[in-house]
């Protein structure tokens, strides 16, 4: 991409993007065991087997001013290969092996709740409705790991604006696919179905919450939570929903999936801190996904490195008890 | 029924396989970390892997008192049960090692949060602290100081040192994680056969004495 290239921060994917590799990395996973040819057999078939059509097309993309600058994003491999997506199991590697049934074509988001006139998008007209930036961010996930991801897609709001909520929306609810069909782990992990998220109207609104169609450039693999999810950078890696086909928008604080399931370890809002420990582990650093073991912990930043874009919309609210 | 003698040199090959089959997942883990092959979270990977390591190896070692019970001529395993501990106990330290390295980094300020505030790390230094005095008193020396019937009393903290163990691991994952159910199960059952057997055979016993 001619307008990329003129970027000096902006990296080119093809640069970035360590495609090569995968089948050397994968053999440590079968390496462990007693059975390793069989498991490895087992194990690489979903490699071979080819992607679907839709999951690995190039993305006409622009800069953004809103990317990360100076960081070194994760590689490819291991933003498709560390995933947690329970709709294919809990197992970091199981969307990777499973998230191939998900059929992201045709696929519809339904608009619904507190707006002027009930929609539903096409997934080729919402990657059409503005021109799809490259934003590099941060991804910090609440146990504790982290990767530098870069995103394609742009603002949400530029999709909220196209919904028209009346002034009652105070918050926008996010559920994504619950196919048993396509997700086969939906019946055997015990979470309550469809996953839910939920943002707060002007969390939603925020030039850095992303509507995210793809990843280093080309249209997002299954397992990262194809075809279209969100992304909201300063918030633990759950809050950004998956696989999105509603959103709905409503007066009151929806319910969120993990929320409800332990409402103690899991917040509505959130936000990465530094200074709100886990129940089960200290949030004050985090493992570097990729990086070798000797140099994996790194410090955990406040609103993982966004403060100064979106500390003001927590003003005076006692972040310790709105974890 | 005549007892079936193993000899001597079948024994040495066995424990020499048992030796190999403890060892050689200890030596993949350090090839691959020293070549940066553990994946893209290897301070994950290395934690479940000596942590799961541990709790096989003490279900294993568990194991081996039932089996002989239910399988007389396979009586002589019970030679193998000292060396199976031992192994339990150094997969143990090499979770503890994991844990005071890549996550509380040596920071005594960090162990004692981390002790105070959250279970599953108690649980999981409980049973480690439970395997100590049994790794200490595992030698034919001990035996003979301590007297076979203190002894014994004193490994039945093998049994609580697995079972802190398995609370370690359920309280260590999510809600929603089902992982640790299957070494639970298995656990169950070893600790069942003891009760299951002693009840089988005392029935028997009584419908022999009639």
């Amino acid at each position: 991409m001619l307008i990329r290239k003129s970027d000096p921060n902006s990296i080119p994917s093809s640069e970035i993007t360590p495609r090569s590799g995968y089948m050397n990395r994968r053999a440590f996973m079968a390496a462990g065991a007693v059975g390793a040819a069989a498991l490895a057999a087992e194990r690489f078939t979903p490699l071979l087997r080819p992607d679907p059509v839709e999951a690995d097309t190039k993305l006409a993309t622009v800069p953004s001013p809103l990317s990360a600058k100076g960081l070194t994003p994760t590689s490819y491999n291991d933003i498709t290969h560390y995933n947690n997506f329970y709709e294919f199991g809990t197992g970091k590697d199981d969307p990777a092996h499973y998230a191939g049934s998900l059929r992201t074509r045709p696929w519809t988001v339904a608009v619904e709740g507190l707006v002027k006139n009930k929609k539903t998008f096409d997934i080729d007209t919402l990657l059409k409705l503005r021109p799809l930036e490259d934003r590099i961010y941060r991804f910090r996930c609440v146990e504790a790991w982290s990767m530098v991801i870069p995103w394609v897609g742009y603002s949400l709001s530029e999709f909220i604006k196209q919904c028209d909520p009346l002034p009652s929306a105070k918050y926008v609810q996010f559920l994504s696919l619950d196919d048993p069909r396509q997700e086969p782990a939906l019946r055997s992990v015990s979470l309550d179905w469809p996953y839910s998220e939920g943002l707060r109207m002007d969390e939603a609104m925020h030039p850095l919450t992303l509507l995210t169609f793809g990843l280093y450039g080309a249209t997002l693999p299954n397992q990262d939570g194809a075809p279209v999810r969100v992304i909201v950078p300063w918030k633990y890696g759950f809050k950004s929903a998956k696989s999105i086909v509603k959103v709905r928008f409503v007066a009151k604080q929806p319910p969120t999936t993990w929320n409800d399931m332990a409402s103690n370890e899991y917040g509505f809002y959130s936000n990465v801190n530094p200074n709100v420990d886990h129940p089960r582990w200290s949030q004050k650093t985090e493992r570097v996904i990729g990086a070798s073991i000797f140099k994996q912990r790194q410090p955990t930043l406040m609103f993982n490195g966004y403060e100064d874009q979106v500390a003001s919309l927590y003003k005076g609210m006692d972040l310790k008890k709105n974890y | 029924m005549p007892k079936r003698i193993i000899p001597n040199r079948t024994i040495v090959v066995l424990k020499i396989l048992v030796h190999i089959a403890c060892l050689v997942p200890v030596a993949w883990l350090l090839v691959h970390l020293f070549q940066n092959k553990l994946g893209p979270d290897p301070t994950h990977t290395v934690t479940f892997f000596t942590g799961r390591g541990t709790l096989r190896l003490l279900v294993i070692t568990l194991a081996i008192s039932p089996i002989r019970r239910l399988f007389p001529r396979f009586v002589w395993i019970i030679r193998f049960r000292r060396m199976l501990g031992l192994y339990a106990f150094f997969y143990g330290c090499l979770h503890l090692m994991t844990y005071l390295w890549l996550y509380a980094g040596f920071s005594w300020a960090a162990i004692v949060d981390d002790i105070s505030h959250r279970r599953f790390i108690l649980a999981g230094v409980t049973a480690w602290l439970l395997m100590v005095p049994l790794a200490l008193t595992s030698t034919a020396w001990s035996i003979r100081k301590l007297g076979g019937k203190n002894w014994t009393r004193l490994h039945w903290l093998t049994y609580l040192a697995a079972l802190a163990g398995v609370v370690h691991y359920w309280w260590g994952v999510k809600q929603g994680d089902n992982t640790p159910a299957e070494i639970t199960i298995v656990l169950a059952i070893v600790l069942a056969a003891r009760p299951l057997l002693a009840w089988v055979r005392s029935r028997n016993a009584i419908e022999v004495s009639h």
